[in-house]
């Protein structure tokens, strides 16, 4: 992989709301082609430092760089257009447009090209659909009509449409059964392969962690306490990571639920 | 035979404008054409049509080589492109490279996208108006089913006080009256200045100046004041109740509650209807007390009337009747903003399309609603405290 290329360079990032102190010092740079993926407790930060990323959020301090500009230099509108073109985001509701069709939600990009024909978009969108496994009987359906699977993929299918070189992905498999979530993992594997993907995910979900990431960011106290292999960040000595990865042993142990508890002790 | 092209066939690619992105060669009697560069969207965007018209014409030529090896790049919209400029086949003759070779194949498998055909409505003379004479009837039968919910919910309170929700009735009456009164003062009191002021123009040409004490009384105290309190809180409360409810049921909050055993009626509706209730026949007063300051302010100003002299002439000049009928249009308007909005509210699906209708939809009704109620007011009490 080569180590020198970084798609998004975050150096010193702060962010506050009000007087809370969401990032102290933020230091990270997600390589080319590489998946990562951020862990962290809840309210950690992890969703506001992919905001940061998307420039839905802006630094108190510090800098974020996409594609080596800052947000706060792209005040030009091709840049900007440039920047939002090369990223696709994957929210983690899915975000689809209720008021549009699955059709017309994985277009709607396209259409603001304002350069491809009709055909043209009608057959593109069809192949963005394919690729995410939604059949074309589902491409006149409202989104309201759809299940939170299939939600997921048209909503990955509208984050593809216009080929991003980066990908951002918001707890993608929460919310899915563990079949679809490993449907899911492998899409994406397939897509990345394919489009040659640079991915930046949140995820709690420790199978698709371990399956998926590359690299991991772990976020705690503030910021980003070590970012490494899993392998590295496993022997990473915090609590947080130690309390993260117990809950691997955990899954395999088999529990006693039937234990008694205050609620089912036999009275006499 | 190949045929040649003078235009498109070039010796020197480099005078041609097109250069950068195909080159034609000619060797051993096989005419070639060569791709080159990024076939990405952001490099093809500024020269998508005419490229495509250059390739679809090279393409007229069945037999010509494409040589794709020389793409660097080359994305989904590029595909397109390509596909589109070889009128959906492949040319007999194409050297790919391999990874390139998926998304072309992507293309070929593509299951036609069936536009669904709208069923041609011949009878749309007859079935659109009877479309919205049913809609009409099943929003009467929910209103007056949520009606009916109500009063069994204030039976069932009245044996069981206990669940009487004072803190949302409270709040309700908080905010839809108490923050209701600077735009219903502001507005009555602008109405007050320019009824009276226009009204007193006319009077001094008769000379009966002291008959705008009946004048503002009477259209203020029975009509105005309620019906412009009724029309603002028509439009400021009901669109936000609407609209929560609408959230609510977005955000499934309605639903949770569903599962706890609260009712919508009991725990939603019913204090919004009594807070309004309660709060509109005092917004009335309000309102109408603040446009007869106004009113009075411009007589004085412009017929050298004093506010002493009209305080005093008011109760002679309008019976305290008409202040109960507007204190009581108040009342049965309030209840049925509340009402319509919790309908409209309650009626919304889970989409951002069906919020902003159902919105617009109970504002409109409940501001309609709020006019024939005054008209239905006009003819029952005609003869009540007029002269």
């Amino acid at each position: 992989m080569a180590q020198s290329e970084c798609v998004i360079e975050i150096n010193g990032l702060q962010t506050r709301f009000g007087n809370q102190v969401i990032h102290r010092d933020v230091n990270l740079c997600v390589y080319r082609g590489e998946i990562l993926t951020l862990i962290g407790g809840s309210g950690s930060g992890k969703t506001t430092l992919m905001r940061q990323m998307l420039g839905l959020e802006q630094p108190y301090g510090g800098t974020v760089r996409i594609f080596g500009e800052t947000r706060n230099n792209a005040n030009r509108n091709s840049l900007k257009k440039n920047i939002r073109g090369r990223t696709g985001v994957l929210f983690q509701q899915g975000a689809l447009f209720s008021a549009l069709t699955v059709f017309d939600n994985v277009a709607l990009p396209m259409r603001e090209l304002h350069t491809l024909t009709e055909s043209i978009i009608r057959e593109l969108v069809m192949i963005k659909l394919k690729m995410v496994a939604i059949g074309s009987e589902h491409a006149g359906k409202m989104p309201s009509a759809l299940s939170g699977g299939m939600i997921k993929r048209v909503a990955l299918a509208r984050a593809l449409a216009l080929d991003p070189e980066l990908l951002f992905l918001d707890e993608p498999t929460a919310g899915l059964d563990p079949e679809l979530s490993e449907g899911f993992v492998e899409l994406i594997l397939g897509l990345r392969k394919e489009l040659n993907l640079t991915i930046v995910m949140v995820t709690h979900d420790l199978d698709t962690l371990m399956s998926l990431s590359d690299r991991i960011a772990v976020l705690a106290d503030q910021r980003v306490i070590t970012a490494g292999t899993l392998d590295q960040v496993y022997r990473f000595p915090h609590p947080f990571v130690v309390s993260f990865f117990k809950n691997m042993q955990h899954k395999t142990r088999p529990m006693n639920h039937w234990e008694q508890t205050w609620k089912t002790v036999p009275t006499r | 035979m190949i045929e040649r092209k003078p235009n498109s066939i070039q010796t020197d690619a480099a005078r041609h404008p097109m250069s950068q992105w195909y080159q034609l060669r000619t060797d051993d009697g096989v005419c070639r054409i060569m791709l080159t560069g990024n076939y990405t969207y952001t490099a093809l965007l500024r020269q998508f049509a005419a490229l495509m018209q250059e390739l679809s014409s090279h393409a007229r030529n069945q037999e010509l080589y494409w040589d794709l090896t020389g793409i660097q790049q080359l994305d989904s919209i590029g595909t397109a492109l390509l596909w589109h400029a070889w009128q959906a086949h492949r040319p007999a003759q194409l050297l790919l490279r391999p990874e390139h070779e998926t998304m072309f194949e992507r293309f070929e498998r593509l299951p036609g996208y069936r536009s669904e055909n709208r069923v041609r409505e011949w009878l749309g003379f007859v079935t659109k108006p009877g479309k919205h004479a049913l809609l009409l009837w099943t929003h009467a039968v929910g209103l007056i089913a949520l009606i009916g919910q109500l009063l069994l919910d204030v039976l069932y309170l009245l044996r069981h006080p206990i669940y009487i929700p004072w803190r949302e009735i409270s709040a309700n009456l908080y905010r839809t009256g108490a923050q209701a009164l600077g735009i219903t003062a502001l507005v009555g009191f602008l109405i007050g200045i320019v009824l009276s002021y226009l009204s007193s123009r006319q009077l001094q040409m008769f000379g009966a100046d002291i008959f705008i004490i009946n004048i503002l009384g009477f259209s203020i105290i029975r009509e105005l004041g309620p019906m412009l309190a009724a029309i603002l809180v028509a439009g400021r409360s009901g669109s936000s109740m609407t609209a929560q409810l609408g959230v609510m049921r977005v955000t499934q909050e309605l639903d949770a509650l569903t599962v706890m055993g609260i009712s919508h009626s009991l725990r939603l509706v019913l204090p919004k209807v009594l807070g309004l209730g309660i709060a509109m026949p005092l917004l009335v007063m309000w309102t109408s007390a603040i446009a007869l300051l106004g009113g009075m302010v411009a007589a004085e100003l412009q017929l050298g009337l004093s506010v002493r002299y009209f305080l005093s002439e008011l109760p002679d000049a309008v019976p305290i009747a008409n202040l109960w009928l507007g204190l009581g249009k108040g009342v049965v308007c309030g209840m049925a903003i509340a009402l319509v909005a919790c309908h409209f509210g309650l009626r919304i699906k889970p989409n951002t399309e069906s919020l902003g209708e159902g919105t617009t939809s109970s504002v409109v009704t409940a501001i309609t609603m709020v006019i024939v109620i005054d008209a239905i007011f006009a003819m029952m009490f005609s003869d009540v405290g007029l002269y």
